[in-house]
């Protein structure tokens, strides 16, 4: 499994590289797709079916056609043409420099992959599905955040509405 | 330097790995003896062969290689074909025409002259395009529709192997989440080909595919409700067992539950197949590609086999669409009123058992498909302004009602 897991680790790092790289924004969402298939296939290594699979049905299946598709009403050749000026060399670099920063510190903590963690799978014992482990969990220790979850998105749709709407009487 | 078969003393996981891998204990007890031909090729690759021999099971990935051959490329991609000939001869009894009837016998090898036709013919590729999305767009419309049919159970055992390529856990959404990406071969078709008919068939299948997906999922809700289930060879096991959804009539589902849980889940059926119209941009609902209004849509730019496969595409998407509604809805292999039904998902299956299940599977198939070809040739088209509001306006509420309405009868009854 460990090939498995550098041909997808390659595959997500690659899309995510050709992202930043292309000029064309369609190449740039197209490698995005990639990345998160990539990503996709890792947790279905994992065991983890139910979060690989939401991975693509929502962001490469949903999000990112919403992504294209008003790439795809934007002038494409007047992107390519944009040049690149300092502000935004400087600016990118700061962040990119805070990141790797982070990571460093986060990674010379020392304990980093020493925690030994069961698997969903396996603390309920084998045979059933992480699907139904999942629903479980949600509807029962964690119930209260889904349904602040659930009363946030509520307000984001209401939200939708109300801007949408030309005039509000 | 020779090669030296020695017994695996060494593993290769690492100290924190998780202990998941219940086929390990099978693999512990092999000796260098029993390791087959696997020694052999690992002088010649050495890493790879080794990251592939000690982690996976060889038999399974040659039974799966046999099952995606057998089912994907030696069934379905012929049954695309014949459903394509099926079409036209279905379409000219329903036109009173004759249809093609000269290439073989009732014009059977039409399919393959087509084939031949569409190899042959020059594949032209405009100037103003961009190539590099040009040539994938086919690709992506063909791909993820093939790819769907790993999951559907097309029979139940045969040999004593399940007859699914891969038993997952989430079938369904498996099947949504891969015919998902099907929309990017559309987009990038109609944005690559730069031509105004084929962008704007382009968006149409975008909006239409987004909208009823929605709908296509919160259809089903209410069957995973009623079996509690997500993997389709089990859903197909109940429903052997306790009656097909939309057919309670023998075990369990011959009750006053299963008569009155049969009403979601034909309202269920009637969204899920309405959305699976939508989704395979077949008439009523084929905006993408309407004739009148946009030439050819999306592909008006392709030619020669680059076409072919967006049709080939299309009608796989068709195929593999009529497995998940045979499969979730009218009990997959099985027979009606539980004859030849295994008692579980586990039990031996004669092999005769399982040739008549897999007979049955794809006789059901193509009734679908007939469904399906008989309803373009029976309805007109919706226009665009109607395909939204029916989305949106009826479908949306009415599958959302119906998960509401199974919940409360699954809690009352």
């Amino acid at each position: 499994m460990t090939f498995l897991f550098y041909l997808f680790s390659a595959l997500a790092l690659f899309g995510g590289i050709g992202v930043v790289v292309n000029r064309n924004p369609v190449s740039s969402a197209i490698s995005m797709i990639l990345s998160f298939l990539g990503l996709a296939a890792l947790f279905i290594q994992l065991d983890a079916f139910l979060v690989g699979i939401l991975q693509i049905l929502v962001y490469a299946g949903a999000i990112m056609v919403l992504f294209l598709f008003i790439i795809m009403l934007l002038d494409v050749r007047e992107e390519q043409r944009r040049r690149r000026s300092i502000v935004h060399f400087i600016g990118a670099s700061g962040v990119a420099i805070a990141f790797v920063a982070l990571v460093i510190t986060v990674l010379s903590r020392g304990d980093i992959g020493k925690a030994n963690f069961t698997a969903l799978t396996e603390s309920k014992g084998p045979g059933t599905s992480d699907v139904h482990q999942i629903g479980e969990l949600l509807f029962s220790t964690y119930w209260f955040p889904v349904q602040i979850v659930a009363v946030l998105l509520l307000v984001a749709t209401v939200g939708v509405v109300v801007l949408s709407k030309k005039e509000l009487k | 330097m020779g090669f030296q078969p020695m017994a695996r003393v060494e593993s290769n996981e690492a100290p924190g790995t998780l202990p998941r891998d219940s086929n390990r204990r099978v693999r512990s007890h092999r000796t260098p003896q029993n390791m087959g031909w696997k020694p052999m090729l690992r002088p010649l690759f050495p890493s790879v062969t080794r990251a592939l021999s000690d982690h996976m099971d060889w038999h399974i990935i040659i039974a799966a290689v046999i099952k995606i051959v057998v089912f994907v490329f030696l069934v379905t991609l012929p049954m695309v074909a014949m459903s394509v000939w099926a079409e036209r001869r279905v379409s000219a009894a329903i036109q009173d025409r004759v249809g093609p009837n000269r290439v073989g016998p009732f014009g059977l090898l039409q399919a393959v002259a087509d084939g031949i036709k569409f190899l042959l013919k020059e594949d032209f590729t405009p100037a103003q395009v961009n190539k590099f999305y040009f040539w994938l767009a086919p690709a992506l419309t063909m791909v993820p529709a093939l790819l769907t049919s790993a999951v559907i159970p097309f029979g139940s055992r045969l040999f004593g192997e399940k007859m699914v390529i891969a038993d997952l856990d989430v079938g369904p959404l498996f099947v949504f989440a891969i015919s998902s990406l099907t929309v990017y071969g559309i987009v990038l078709a109609g944005w690559s080909s730069n031509s105004k008919y084929s962008f704007l068939g382009g968006v149409r299948s975008t909006s239409q595919m987004i909208s009823y997906e929605i709908s296509l999922g919160l259809s089903i809700i209410p069957l995973i409700l009623i079996y509690g289930e997500l993997n389709l060879g089990r859903i197909v096991q109940e429903q052997a067992v306790n009656g097909w959804a939309l057919l309670p009539l023998w075990g369990e589902g011959l009750s006053l539950k299963g008569f009155i849980l049969a009403i979601p889940l034909f309202i269920s059926f009637v969204i899920f197949m309405t959305s699976m119209f939508a989704e395979t941009n077949r008439l009523p609902f084929d905006l993408p590609e309407c004739e009148t209004e946009l030439v050819a849509g999306y592909h008006t730019e392709y030619s020669s086999m680059k076409f072919a496969l967006f049709f080939l595409g299309e009608y796989a998407a068709m195929i593999i669409g009529s497995g998940l509604a045979v499969t979730l809805f009218f009990g997959g292999w099985s027979l009606p009123f539980g004859w030849l039904a295994p008692e579980s998902i586990d039990a031996a299956v004669p092999w005769w058992h399982g040739l008549i299940h897999i007979g049955v599977y794809f006789t059901k198939v193509i009734g679908v498909i007939l469904f399906f070809i008989v309803i373009r040739w029976t309805l007109p088209r919706f226009r665009y302004d109607q395909l939204m509001r029916l989305g949106w306006v009826f479908f949306f509420e009415i599958a959302l009602f119906n998960v509401a309405l199974t919940a409360i009868l699954l809690a009352v009854l």
